[in-house]
């Protein structure tokens, strides 16, 4: 699911309230059919959202890699030390997956060496080594030079080929056409238009949608 | 000149013990002081305005004070009031009362540069609580403020030496009275400097190590 809109539409948001990094006025989050967030009516506190959390893996504009730690430690920190996970299992299942996103030769290097693309990959890797349900993707390409966000928009393909279930917010219009299925936009802080990709960019029918895809597309 | 070589010589265990009080007096002073400064920096974080000004008060006004004074102010000003303390405890007071005040400002700015964008991918991944803090806060709290606390060691050391105007032994006083029952005063002053220069190199030599590391781990 691609999350597309003008910036200040509320998209990043919208993604953060699905993982309660920002807590919501209202409304309610279920993953796979079970209520999250929430102990009955009372919110939960941070020590039990965290489990919950940990069932999503997130992706950032700015990737948030933990620089004191290398690669490698970055891929593994979270499924040791929230999971419980065995270590030489997870090193293991992490090297696979930095060899999968194309960054095994830097696996013990410390993330202020690499470049913006690496890095974001790094942080894909991260997120799958969580064996997430959901990945969340919060404007995975925005910080990325042109000729980069290509090799991060391929890794995302390859996920989506390979079944996950992703939320993305972004701005890549056709990486939204040819890999989403539903395109979900947004505008002023609220959903506007809910499509599938071939319907929103080829017959938009709210006016809102309409002015967007004229601005955005060529 | 060569006398005066020798007698230093001949007197190096009196050097050295006064390189020992030194060492132990700025060690406890490091210890006790960066510990209490984590105390003092959530005091000057304190949401509560009224603590937050008072430490603030506190704090800057001992740091514009000249630590020779703070030393008269204990030793000698106290007893007026009814305290009094022993050299000791009077000499080994005033540096920690005056360098907490120093780690407090150092561990406040390194809590304030800690990243937001860290802390929340730490949530995002389920950290929180102690674990949060203890696996992605406190590394870089750590390394940013590693090369100023080294630093700092090295002016709680050149502070311990006006505590010889209280008659503590530590190696200045050594040196001082060396000099004035055998005078031999430049030998004796170059013998104490040469040793405080040793000391501070290892510290340097610690503070670059700890900086390399930081570096190599920098956002």
């Amino acid at each position: 699911m691609c999350i597309l809109g003008p910036s200040g539409s509320g998209k990043s948001t919208l993604l953060r309230c699905i993982n309660f990094l920002e807590a919501p006025d209202e409304g309610e989050v279920f993953l796979r059919g079970e209520r999250i967030g929430f102990k009955g009516a009372v919110p939960q506190k941070e020590r039990d959202l965290g489990a919950t959390r940990a069932r999503m893996g997130m992706v950032f504009q700015h990737f948030n890699l933990w620089p004191h730690l290398t690669v490698l430690g970055n891929v593994i920190e979270s499924p040791v030390h929230v999971l419980r996970k065995s270590r030489e299992q997870t090193v293991e299942k992490a090297k696979e997956l930095l060899t999968m996103v194309g960054v095994a030769d830097k696996m013990h290097v410390y993330p202020h060496t690499l470049s913006g693309g690496q890095k974001q990959r790094v942080a894909i890797a991260r997120a799958l080594a969580m064996e997430p349900e959901v990945l969340l993707f919060d404007e995975p390409t925005s910080a990325l030079d042109p000729e980069i966000v290509g090799e991060v928009l391929a890794v995302m393909r390859q996920l989506v080929n390979d079944g996950r279930t992703m939320i993305v917010v972004t701005h890549e219009m056709a990486f939204a056409r040819d890999a989403g299925d539903t395109i979900v936009f947004m505008d002023a802080g609220a959903i506007v238009e809910t499509a599938p990709p071939e319907e929103f960019f080829t017959r938009p029918r709210t006016e809102r949608a309409q002015q967007f895809l004229q601005r955005y597309m060529r | 000149m060569n006398h005066d070589l020798s007698v230093i010589l001949q007197h190096y265990t009196d050097f050295l013990a006064g390189l020992g009080n030194t060492l132990w007096l700025a060690a406890a002073t490091l210890i006790v002081g960066s510990l209490l400064g984590c105390i003092v920096a959530g005091l000057l974080l304190s949401p509560v305005r009224i603590v937050q000004r008072a430490t603030s008060i506190l704090v800057d006004g001992l740091r514009c004070v000249p630590f020779l004074l703070l030393v008269y102010l204990i030793y000698y000003g106290l007893p007026e009031l009814g305290i009094r303390f022993d050299r000791w405890t009077a000499g080994l007071s005033a540096l920690i009362i005056y360098h907490t005040a120093y780690f407090g400002e150092i561990i406040r700015g390194a809590w304030l540069n800690v990243s937001r964008d860290q802390i929340e991918a730490g949530r995002a991944y389920g950290y929180s609580g102690l674990l949060l803090f203890r696996r992605i806060i406190l590394p870089q709290l750590f390394f940013s403020s590693a090369p100023l606390i080294g630093n700092q060691s090295i002016y709680i050391m050149k502070d311990t030496a006006f505590l010889m105007i209280i008659t503590i032994p530590e190696l200045t006083f050594a040196a001082a009275s060396i000099q004035s029952t055998y005078f031999v005063p430049f030998a004796s002053f170059l013998a104490a400097v040469l040793l405080y220069w040793i000391v501070t190199l290892a510290i340097e030599r610690g503070v670059h190590r700890i900086e390399l590391a930081a570096d190599l781990r920098r956002a």
